[in-house]
């Protein structure tokens, strides 16, 4: 055979065998990918929305809605996930807000790489041995009629919509911050405009 | 037959220190610094390089007559590229959790210099056999170190080894060692004391 034909035939065998088993691989993996994804991302809304019994996704304007229901079929609460730029990594933040969008229920990290032992803590924190996700539950609760802010070194005032720094971690701190104010101001006015 | 066998052995162990791949030839060392934050991680890590280098020199070894030298490399690429797929697909399928915290260094397995390095030097070159067993030897090697790498990072960082509290309450934890420094640190030190091993033995 020629030399060069050779070289084509093989590349081209190599490659087309290649490309056929991952083909069925990925025709196996594939649903149970995705079902992965929804367990987590349902498991999330049903941590930040508690009372939530049934959930629809609704998407207005190009932003997803996870609105729960709960048993006699009244709003329990509307999820939505918050996305942006940490520290060095990319956060994912699922933010369950109340009924009327004036309160945050309850906030949970999905995806995160921060420093781990500093940044890491938006999650978990380890050293905390009585409240390892002491951070996330200070938004528990939080009116959000004014901006989130954050202190640091100080005790932070709930009333005047301000939470704890992480100490070592300040970027992590700011960036959930940050992220959850700009994820509630676009998703607030997309929703009340849509539904009022 | 007996002198055969006692070489097939060698072909084992030679992976798990003379030729160790992170200690001896200092290979592959971006996953190793960068997943030995834990004890699992650094074993999980080694478990998908043994999968993908053992599956790897399997099918190179069978089709090395086959390939042709010009375009070896493109060919071993893609079939390991094909491996670290699989392993990736399968562990984000059945092991997400895993799958989360080694993120995208499994599929930068493809270009960890073991599992091509191996096929160059060893698979392309050898019986089906014995590239297995060459395969497995480097990548138990690899796996060791980097389950050794892990524990006593996640120990010191952590207090913990497998999530198991081992250090006492009050410990005080080296943050260092979860952070990238601690890695370089704890490699040097293991490259130091297996370099100090070697020199004394052949001193003796």
């Amino acid at each position: 055979m020629n030399k060069s034909l050779r070289l084509i035939v093989v590349l081209t065998t190599v490659s087309l065998v290649s490309g056929f088993v991952l083909a069925i691989l990925n025709k196996y993996t594939a649903p149970r990918i995705e079902l992965n994804q929804n367990k987590a991302l349902s498991e999330a809304v049903g941590f930040v929305i508690p009372d939530k019994k049934t959930c629809d996704v609704r998407v207005i304007e190009g932003l997803s809605f996870y609105i729960g229901k709960d048993a006699k079929g009244q709003l329990a609460g509307i999820a939505f996930v918050a996305e942006g730029d940490g520290f060095q990594s990319r956060l994912k933040i699922i933010v369950g807000m109340d009924a009327r969008f004036e309160k945050i229920v309850k906030i949970k990290v999905l995806q995160q790489a921060e420093t781990p032992g500093l940044g890491t803590k938006i999650d978990n924190d380890p050293t905390n041995k009585t409240n390892p996700q002491w951070f996330s539950e200070q938004f528990c609760d939080l009116a959000v009629g004014k901006e989130i802010t954050y202190v640091k070194n100080q005790t932070a005032d709930k009333s005047k919509t301000q939470i704890q720094a992480i100490t070592g971690a300040t970027i992590s701190s700011k960036a959930v911050v940050d992220i959850i104010n700009q994820a509630i101001k676009t998703h607030r006015a997309v929703y009340l405009n849509k539904v009022n | 037959m007996a002198e055969k066998k006692v070489t097939l052995i060698r072909e084992f162990t030679k992976g798990l220190w003379d030729e160790n791949p992170i200690l001896r030839m200092v290979l592959g060392t971006c996953p190793t610094l960068a997943v030995t934050t834990s004890a699992i991680n650094g074993f999980s890590m080694g478990l998908a390089v043994f999968f993908t280098l053992v599956m790897s020199s399997l099918i190179i070894s069978l089709a090395r007559k086959l390939i042709p030298n010009e375009v070896r490399i493109a060919a071993f690429i893609v079939v390991i590229a094909t491996f670290v797929t699989v392993t990736d697909r399968v562990m984000a399928a059945f092991y997400p959790e895993i799958s989360a915290a080694l993120g995208p260094f499994i599929p930068l397995i493809v270009v960890n210099c073991i599992v091509l390095a191996r096929q160059e030097a060893f698979a392309s070159k050898n019986p089906v056999g014995r590239s297995v067993i060459d395969a497995i030897g480097m990548s138990v090697g690899f796996t060791l170190v980097l389950l050794a790498l892990g524990s006593i990072r996640e120990l010191i960082g952590n207090g913990t080894i497998f999530s198991l509290q081992i250090m006492p309450r009050n410990f005080t934890t080296w943050m260092v060692m979860a952070l990238p420094p601690g890695a370089f640190l704890m490699l040097g030190f293991f490259i130091g004391i297996a370099n100090w091993i070697n020199a004394r033995e052949k001193r003796a």
